[in-house]
């Protein structure tokens, strides 16, 4: 930030007429609402939105009492850490295959970078149809290995579900993100080392892996920031948050409460909540950026 | 490579191949839903092989929708669908290149405090503000619009400091001369800055395009009328109940349609593709 253009303009009025736009755009529709959010979330709102009483912090001292919203922080956090979790595992280790081939390097990637082109909300419907109880193909290989698959009812399969879909659709970030970083590593410390006698896997493990641990922790913060707010559409075209709360993300406790229960108070405390949240993410992504800036 | 290893070979592709199933395996049974007749699904397994029902199953959506489902035809969503990947990353692009100009080339009382006005939008994503966005869309009057579809999601920190970042690059010796001409800012950043951000726009252009396409939980909120629905929301409306009670063949063929303009522009512009998603994230 410290850097400055040593030859400037000058204009009394042009950059203000110039930031204009954006800042119109950024008042009216992002400091103006997410204000609104904290304000709605220290009043109590009937339905209609015609009475309203200040009252405080109940809104969020009834959050905190609310077993469904404790749910719904411990759902998140399963959720976030395994779509993460396999995400980044299973995009390295195709990253590290890609790396490696020379013949069909191109046919692969396009593959693999598809699915970031599919919307959320499709991902979703393809998976539930392939895992459909009664139709999905998946279902019927699943049936073959005595496997009773049915998301509708049980939660922990509609858990999977979600996470299966949401992993699908982000692997061709994490795989690009992976490939780039593979292909920045020098090629002549992996020939010293192959010289002194390490082979593939000792590489891998003594000299790759720690060269690729800042993109990794990078991906880390994009995936659960990507779990925490993209994957709503994955959820709602899936298993809208049931059964029984079983993958209720707080993203989508949100839109239900406030949507669909029209409880705008809580819903509006549940925003400010998650408002906290992301400031935090976004300072852990700015701290590692600008250690990787000084590198 | 450094040593040749044919079982190491061996396994690389092997490991490719089988992720390249997977990953492609929802999008070939997709493909093939959308081929064939309902009574064909239904039967389980369902045939693995496309059927002969693809221009019947095509025509009927874009023209008419499902009859279980939503009624509302296809060809409209994806126009809408269209115009919100044009509008949003055109928009995004514009605003966001002559605010970064105007905060990196000028010196103005309130400048870094309206850098920092746009930097804080990147921790309020709509997600967190669902209700009162809504509400300010709908005092505006701009349910089921064109403009409340796009206009609050067109402002990006993102963009901007993109921009910003690249002229910090340009070197100052372009401005000097073009001091000394006598041009004035605006040409300068037309005749300048404008054909030298062409790259950048590009890779911008292919991110934020696929963004636009593949918004859902905005316009599910502010559109209600079957007219402006997007093609994603069209496919979640077409689902009405259980497994067996919807037309999958054509909700097949319309996740089809879905998704083929933003795979094709992230197959073709597969450069710019991978440079703007690299770039944003720096």
């Amino acid at each position: 930030m410290a850097m400055e253009k040593r030859v400037v303009f000058r204009s009394a009025w042009l950059p203000y007429a110039l930031v204009a736009p954006q800042l119109a755009i950024t008042i009216v529709f992002f400091f103006w609402p997410a204000a609104q959010a904290v304000w709605f979330s220290f009043q109590l709102q009937d339905a209609f939105g015609m009475h309203s009483e200040f009252v405080g912090l109940e809104n969020f001292a009834a959050l905190f009492r609310d077993p469904h919203y404790l749910q719904s922080f411990k759902t998140t956090a399963v959720f976030s850490l395994l779509v993460a979790g396999c995400g980044i595992s299973l995009s390295l280790l195709l990253a590290t295959m890609a790396d490696r081939v020379i013949r069909g390097a191109l046919a692969y990637k396009t593959i693999l970078i598809w699915p970031y082109a599919v919307a959320a909300a499709v991902a979703g419907v393809l998976w539930s149809f392939l895992f459909a109880p009664s139709i999905g193909i998946v279902t019927y290989v699943l049936k073959g290995f005595g496997v009773d698959w049915n998301w509708i009812i049980k939660g922990d399969q509609a858990m999977l579900l979600v996470v299966i879909a949401s992993v699908w659709k982000q692997i061709s970030y994490n795989f690009l993100f992976f490939l780039a970083g593979l292909q920045a590593i020098p090629k002549t410390l992996i020939e010293a080392a192959a010289i002194d006698g390490a082979g593939p896997a000792r590489r891998f493990w003594t000299i790759v892996l720690p060269l690729l641990s800042p993109t990794a922790f990078f991906l880390l913060v994009v995936n659960i920031v990507y779990a925490f707010f993209d994957t709503f559409g994955v959820i709602d075209a899936t298993t809208q948050g049931g059964p029984a709360q079983a993958t209720q993300i707080l993203v989508y406790k949100v839109y239900h409460d406030g949507v669909k229960s029209a409880d705008i108070g809580g819903s509006s405390a549940q925003s400010v909540i998650l408002m906290v949240l992301v400031i935090g993410l976004t300072a852990i992504q700015f701290r590692y950026i600008e250690r990787k800036v000084q590198y | 490579m450094v040593e040749h290893r044919p079982l190491l070979k061996f396994v690389s592709h092997a490991v490719l191949i089988l992720g390249a199933i997977i990953v492609a395996f929802p999008l070939y049974v997709t493909f093939v839903a959308s081929t064939l007749s309902l009574e064909e699904i239904l039967t389980v397994p369902m045939p693995l092989l496309p059927g002969n029902r693809f221009f019947e199953n095509y025509a009927q959506v874009l023209t008419a929708g499902t009859t279980t489902g939503s009624h509302a035809a296809v060809g409209s969503m994806l126009f809408n669908s269209m115009v919100m990947a044009l509008v949003v990353p055109l928009g995004k692009i514009s605003i966001s290149i002559i605010s970064a100009f105007a905060i990196v080339y000028f010196r103005f009382p309130m400048r870094n405090f309206f850098f920092w006005m746009i930097f804080v939008t990147l921790m309020l994503p709509v997600e967190v503000r669902i209700i009162p966005t809504f509400k300010v869309i709908a005092d505006l009057g701009l349910l089921n619009t064109y403009a409340g579809l796009t206009l609050p999601l067109i402002a990006s920190a993102t963009a901007t400091f993109l921009f910003r970042q690249f002229f910090m690059t340009i070197p100052d010796e372009l401005a000097e001369a073009a001091r000394m001409d006598g041009a004035g800012p605006m040409r300068f950043f037309f005749d300048v800055v404008l054909p030298l951000s062409k790259t950048t726009m590009a890779a911008l252009f292919v991110i934020q395009f696929i963004y636009g396409w593949n918004q859902y939980l905005w316009p599910l909120l502010v559109t209600s009328e079957e007219s402006m629905y997007t093609t994603v929301i069209g496919i979640k409306r077409m689902i009405v109940g259980s497994d067996a009670a919807n037309e999958w063949n054509l909700v097949m063929a319309t996740a089809v349609l879905a998704m083929l303009p933003p795979a094709l522009v992230v197959v073709l512009m597969q450069r710019w593709f991978v440079k703007g998603l690299v770039d944003t994230e720096k």
